[in-house]
């Protein structure tokens, strides 16, 4: 009895804990929501009203003309379709090499690329961005593109290495017995085989691009090429005492990331189990 | 400020994540749900979560202080004052720590259930679990998210960026804001390398202290990994 009673207690403990953990985990995007939806005259009523009425859809659309989120969204897209593209690619080409293919050096050059890892981004950063003014000149998609296509990033190609390590080697000695080059067995085998591993990069690596604040910054001076995440920090400086507008834009930003991991949540979840475990 | 940072965003994120996991190990309904709920915000464009936060913590309008004003509680001026703007960034870290406490997670389901069941027959309740199974099987994961959470925490940089620019009076100055400001506003690249220099030393210095100093709290099963 006195045990069963202390189990309840324990389940009513852990579940107030939950619930009250995740009401202030979704606050801030509750409010977000709430605002954007919000006739400006409401937004500052004191106490606060939790529910705009009436609800105002049209604050999107006022965004919409007073910032070229479209074209915002346009640049942003292209970015991220041709960098996802080439990090999938390049990454999976290489994790196939570090995985199966034997090469003098090859384990002294992963480690190269783990130790890499290790790097802080801020010590890359002014060589890489004065290399690409040279090259390319100001106001390009190249730097934000391009490096995708030469590897797609040493924790990609290692997430790919593991998963590929996993993979039963007796299926390329017999693809190699048939007479399959390496190219054909990474094509037709390894590849197809590997498929949650290069989701879960595709989708990383989205979301990453996505997000991506300050390549951007650095790269793109010009509004016209601006991505979605510069659009609203400029957005933030010229309007902020238009809160309903700014929380539509912050929405609308926030809505391709989450449609995103709804989709592919199992993905995900595998994938930061990967990293944690094997890392 | 970047150390400041760094001392009370990784500790507070590490805590909460780990509880968080241990919640959820819990066996508990909509599991799937509440894990869900807390990874959200991770994925959230750090622009738009700056945005937010803007938003909520406006000294006047913003949420928060509406609800402490609420409760009779001091309102706090948050990202608007020298005092309080690192700690409120470092709460606000508290927020995305979805990504962490899903690694906690993937670790703590991996600790056999004899473990458990040896504490069960020995008579230990939660509390002993926790000590003397929970927490040494887990150094290895907690070992892993520290040095991630350092490494990371150094190089905070568009919160700060957009939030306060650095501000007020340079009290958010992070060092990887202080390296944008000398590259990009002042157009001294030179001096922008040489920082990045020092935080690469102060990084490594930190790194190798803690892979040391693993050797004494960090178990791994089976030995040398």
């Amino acid at each position: 009895m006195n045990t069963k009673r202390y189990g309840t207690f324990k389940k009513f403990l852990i579940y107030t804990l939950l619930i009250s953990g995740s009401m202030v985990f979704v606050l801030p995007m509750v409010w977000m929501v709430r605002s954007a939806l919000m006739d400006p005259s409401q937004i500052f009523i004191v106490p606060p009203i939790w529910l705009p009425n009436p609800v105002r859809f049209g604050n999107f659309q006022k965004t919409l003309s007073t910032v070229p989120f479209g074209r915002y969204f346009l640049n942003t897209f292209v970015i991220v379709i041709f960098n996802v593209t080439g990090a999938v690619l390049s990454s999976s080409v290489c994790g196939y090499s570090f995985a199966r293919l034997r090469w003098p050096g090859r384990d002294f050059f992963f480690g190269m690329l783990m130790a890499g890892m290790m790097l802080p981004y801020a010590v890359t950063l002014i060589p890489t961005f004065l290399g690409w003014r040279t090259v390319v000149g100001p106001n390009s998609y190249l730097p934000l593109i391009v490096p995708a296509w030469f590897g797609g990033g040493a924790f990609n190609i290692f997430l790919i290495r593991q998963f590929m390590r996993s993979i039963p080697k007796e299926l390329d000695e017999a693809a190699l017995a048939d007479g399959a080059g390496y190219f054909r067995i990474f094509l037709q085998i390894v590849f197809p085989l590997s498929k949650t591993a290069i989701i879960v990069v595709g989708l990383f690596q989205f979301l990453g691009v996505w997000n991506d604040f300050l390549g951007p910054l650095v790269y793109v001076n010009k509004e016209s090429m601006f991505t979605l995440a510069l659009g609203l920090q400029q957005f933030i400086g010229y309007y902020t005492a238009q809160w309903e507008l700014l929380m539509a834009a912050a929405t609308m930003i926030l809505i391709p990331p989450i449609v995103l991991f709804f989709l592919g949540q199992k993905y995900f979840i595998k994938g930061i189990a990967i990293t944690g475990l094997k890392g | 400020m970047t150390i400041y940072y760094v001392a009370l965003a990784v500790p507070v994120s590490l805590t909460s994540a780990f509880i968080l996991a241990l919640l959820l190990k819990q066996n508990v309904l909509g599991k799937a749900v509440f894990r869900a709920i807390f990874y959200l915000p991770s994925i959230v464009p750090i622009v738009a979560t700056s945005t937010i936060f803007i938003w909520l913590l406006n000294p006047d309008i913003g949420l928060f202080n509406q609800i402490l004003k609420f409760l009779h509680l001091p309102t706090s001026l948050w990202i608007y004052d020298e005092v309080t703007v690192i700690p409120t960034l470092a709460l606000m870290s508290v927020w995305t720590v979805g990504g962490t406490m899903l690694i906690f997670l993937a670790g703590l389901e991996s600790i056999p259930d004899q473990y458990y069941e040896v504490v069960d027959i020995d008579g230990g309740n939660w509390w002993h679990k926790l000590i003397s199974v929970t927490l040494p099987m887990m150094t290895p994961t907690i070992f892993f998210n520290l040095v991630m959470g350092i490494i990371n925490g150094f190089q905070t940089f568009s919160q700060a960026y957009i939030m306060t620019e650095g501000g007020p009076n340079n009290a958010s100055l992070f060092y990887t804001v202080y390296l944008y400001r000398e590259a990009f506003t002042h157009q001294r690249m030179g001096s922008a390398c040489a920082i990045a220099w020092v935080l690469f030393l102060i990084i490594m210095l930190l790194s190798v202290l803690i892979f040391r100093s693993s050797a004494l709290w960090v178990y791994y099963e089976g030995e040398g990994k």
